[in-house]
């Protein structure tokens, strides 16, 4: 009797266990289903070529003009600059972690990577709209801070953590006895950092930086705040931009529900995740090419 | 140049970047250190807000932070064990495995504004919960569930096999198997990783932006249908849509917003080194 | 003597690789049988194949038929079937607890709660596993504090605490040292009273001064089996003699 309540117990719990093991397919699926359930039929009211391709974003005008073009832009802008700044940065700081510091100084720096990742987005907006935007504005003598640089500089260093933990992770990963091959040679550690660890680990790499370009697309709270949010196509880095995420925080509050202002905003939250769902995937992809190796 | 000069250049200039990367951490500390520290008393920390937020304490701020952070854990904690026991104890090497691994993927790379929408839709629209502490919670429980399940499956795969082969060669069946000879050991991982994931949450905005946050609300929450005051919202509105805020209150938000995260991550390492020191095999 | 265990026609293979090939053997009851042979040979496999073990691996494949009392053991629960057919692993594998919770592990799993019973149990188990006199003082320190021979003993309590029929034994003495191997060898020869003892051995003297029975595997397949004077002073197979006399493996 006690061995039958028992494997009811046990099958009731496996059950339960296998449930939540698919769950994250679920909520995959729930999260796209709801994205296009209240944001889909923006596209019975809207061409989908102008959503994307117009260059004119004014929900509140009659009629309204819903172009994302702008926005896509100036997402882009910031990821270009992001990136500019933060692969090659992110990726030397790695090697010199995981290949050149010594002991003690590598998990203080390993440390600081850490809690730069801990610190709230809002914060480091505050942060920077405090100090670097006004940095801006009388650096280059313009009008305003808000701008697409302050904005690419405030990313590329919110995406250096994942960026410098995952190269790191991939430069760990390279066998030793290539290492020791090499030098044995007599090369230089330098010399073999950059001829041999660096091209191995270029998969592991690849994927840092896919994945810390998706966390500056999906970035939100600290782009809005320094970037000056004009939903205009950039034109340079000095100018204010407005991203995709940026433009659904700011204007949801202000919808009214049902509205296809309201909807075009869930129709973006669809590009957006569609968007990263491609970089994810890429990312992983790579990720299990440096397992591989 | 020889090898010898350009390795020791090469060398300068790596450290130079890493420095490049990590100081400005020190630096946003240390302002915000420095410009919060005279706003924080008693008062500021345990009063309502008042004059439109303008002067009193973030009081309800605080509360609202820790309910929401703390309900959003309950839920997506068991939720999250129970996935990585699945991948790590019963998933066969097959499609479905695959493709619940790179869902974990996905989910963890959804933008947070997106998981706000997410919420928005299902739990305030759908199931009509409204704008509240539980809708912002499940939003939240659902985005920190990729971090909890990573890192418990790594907790749980560190238990060697051997305890699993005894425990299964005693006629213990599986689950009691896993109940009794892992997860006990597994235990000090599982709860390092909710604790950062926790931080993490705990900092987050965007996705309680529609779900559950009041912009000025002096008052506690009385239930889980009632909207809430959160850190890092407060933070954002008293910086970008107050004007004539004073600075003093503002950087002082960021400073109890930036503690409280930072005990936390402060705790997770402090757990992980304990059990690392008495690991017991 | 009754057949305890019958093995019929019984191959293993993990994957592409075949352990073991076309096995066809019996164990007696309450004898201890050994088995013999050099590594790689399916000793192993085998022993694990009679507590159904060798199913956790993704890629087991099994033919053939084992019979524990005359029952088809892949029609058992497999609980139930590795409750009657304990197991004692190469390596001591104390579970991270007390000695006494490594011993009433199983016990307290199959339900059994009152305290008293528990303690007693463990006693008991302690006392047959010739344990109870060096641990008796420290019954709730850290298992993993005791020596090898000592972790030894105390799995091989914590199998009988779950009151088998069956003890397999798999290389118990591999990693102990020679006065722990000679008492872990007594304690095996008081055990066949109540038990049946399949021990596998790299050791080829501790068979011969154990075993009943002694059967020789080679490349997954039973070369000989017999009494154990017969296969250590006179095998039928060239290849036994070979072995036994230490001139390979």
């Amino acid at each position: 009797m006690m061995r039958r309540l028992g494997k009811i117990r046990d099958y009731a719990i496996e059950k339960m266990i296998f449930i939540s093991g698919i769950a994250a397919i679920i909520f995959v699926i729930l999260i796209f289903s709801f994205l296009v359930r209240e944001g889909g039929s923006f596209f019975g009211e809207y061409d989908l070529k102008n959503f994307i391709l117009g260059h004119f974003w004014y929900p509140a005008s009659d009629p309204p003009r819903f172009g994302i073009l702008p926005l896509i832009m100036g997402s882009l802008v910031i990821v270009l600059g992001a990136g500019i700044l933060a692969v090659p940065l992110g990726v030397m700081a790695a090697l010199y972690i995981s290949e050149v510091a010594p002991k003690g100084l590598k998990d203080l720096l390993k440390a600081g990577v850490e809690m730069l990742a801990a610190i709230p987005s809002v914060v480091v907006g505050f942060v920077g709209m405090v100090t670097l935007v006004p940095f801006i504005k009388t650096a280059f003598n313009i009008p305003t801070g808000l701008t697409a640089l302050s904005g690419c500089i405030m990313l590329a260093f919110m995406a250096m953590p994942t960026i410098v933990s995952i190269s790191e992770d991939a430069i760990n990963a390279v066998p030793w006895n290539y290492k020791e091959g090499a030098l044995a040679l007599g090369a230089t550690k330098w010399q073999i950092m950059y001829r041999i660890i660096l091209p191995a680990a270029a998969p592991g790499i690849i994927a840092a930086v896919m994945l810390g370009i998706g966390r500056v697309i999906g970035e939100t709270m600290a782009v809005m705040m320094v970037t000056g949010n004009a939903a205009v196509i950039p034109s340079g880095f000095l100018e204010p931009v407005r991203t995709l995420t940026a433009t659904i925080a700011a204007e949801m509050g202000e919808t009214v529900r049902g509205s296809s202002h309201y909807k075009s905003l869930f129709a973006i939250g669809a590009v957006l995740f569609v968007i990263t769902f491609i970089i994810n995937f890429i990312a992983d992809t790579y990720l299990h090419k440096n397992k591989e190796q | 140049m020889d090898a010898k000069k350009s390795q020791k250049i090469a060398f300068g200039v790596l450290l130079a970047t890493t420095l490049a990367v990590v100081l400005p951490v020190l630096f946003i500390i240390m302002i915000i250190i420095k410009e919060g520290i005279t706003a924080i008393n008693w008062r500021f920390l345990t009063t309502m807000p008042s004059n439109g937020m303008r002067s009193g304490g973030i009081f309800p701020a605080i509360v609202g932070t820790i309910y929401l952070v703390l309900l959003s854990v309950a839920i997506a904690l068991p939720v999250g064990v129970m996935a990585a026991i699945y991948l790590n104890e019963y998933a066969k090497d097959n499609i479905l495995t695959r493709i619940i691994k790179l869902s974990i993927v996905n989910l963890a790379g959804v933008p947070s504004v997106v998981y706000g929408l997410f919420g928005l839709g299902l739990f305030v629209i759908f199931l009509k919960f409204g704008v509240c502490l539980l809708s912002g919670a499940l939003t939240l429980a659902i985005m920190e569930l990729p971090v909890i399940i990573t890192t418990s499956k790594e907790a749980l795969s560190t238990v060697p096999l051997s305890f699993r082969e005894v425990s299964l060669s005693l006629g213990v069946s599986r689950w009691q198997t896993i109940r009794y000879a892992v997860l006990p050991h597994a235990l000090p991982g599982i709860m390092t990783g909710t604790i950062l994931s926790i931080s993490r949450i705990a900092g987050e905005t965007a996705p309680i932006l529609f779900t559950a946050a009041a912009f000025y609300l002096p008052r506690l929450p009385g239930s889980l249908f009632d909207q809430i005051m959160v850190l890092p919202y407060h933070l954002f509105i008293i910086s970008t849509q107050i004007p004539n805020m004073p600075s003093k209150s503002t950087y002082g938000t960021a400073l109890v917003l930036l503690i409280l995260v930072l005990m936390m991550n402060f705790t997770a390492i402090v757990v992980r080194t304990y059990f690392r020191m008495n690991k017991k095999w | 003597m009754v057949a305890k265990i019958t093995v019929n026609n019984l191959s293993c293979r993990f994957g592409k690789s075949q352990s073991v090939k076309k096995l066809d053997l019996t164990v007696l009851e309450n004898e201890i049988l050994g088995i013999i042979g050099p590594s790689n040979s399916g000793k192993t496999t085998f022993l694990r194949a009679l507590n159904r073990l060798n199913e956790l691996h993704p890629h087991y494949k099994q033919q053939g038929e084992i019979f524990i009392d005359g029952k088809n053991i892949l029609l058992e629960d497999p609980e139930l079937l590795r409750k009657r057919v304990g197991m004692v692993f190469a390596l001591p594998l104390s579970l991270p607890l007390s000695v006494v919770e490594n011993v009433i592990y199983g016990p307290k799993r199959h339900g059994v709660k009152s305290k008293k019973e528990l303690e007693e149990l463990a006693e008991r188990c302690l006392r047959s596993a010739s344990l109870w006199e060096e641990v008796k003082d420290r019954l709730n320190g850290a298992a993993l504090k005791l020596s090898g021979g000592q972790q030894q003993r105390l799995c091989l309590a914590r199998t009988l605490a779950v009151e088998p029929e069956i003890i397999l034994f798999d290389e118990p003495c591999s990693g102990l040292d020679p006065l722990s191997t000679a008492k872990v060898e007594e304690t095996m020869v008081e055990l066949k009273e109540k038990y049946t003892l399949v021990l596998v051995t790299n050791n080829v003297k501790q068979a011969s001064r154990v075993c009943d029975r002694t059967a020789f595997f080679l490349m997954g397949e039973l070369i000989e089996i017999d009494k154990t004077e017969k296969i250590f002073i006179s095998p039928e197979d060239k290849r036994t003699e070979e072995y036994v006399t230490g001139r390979f493996g």
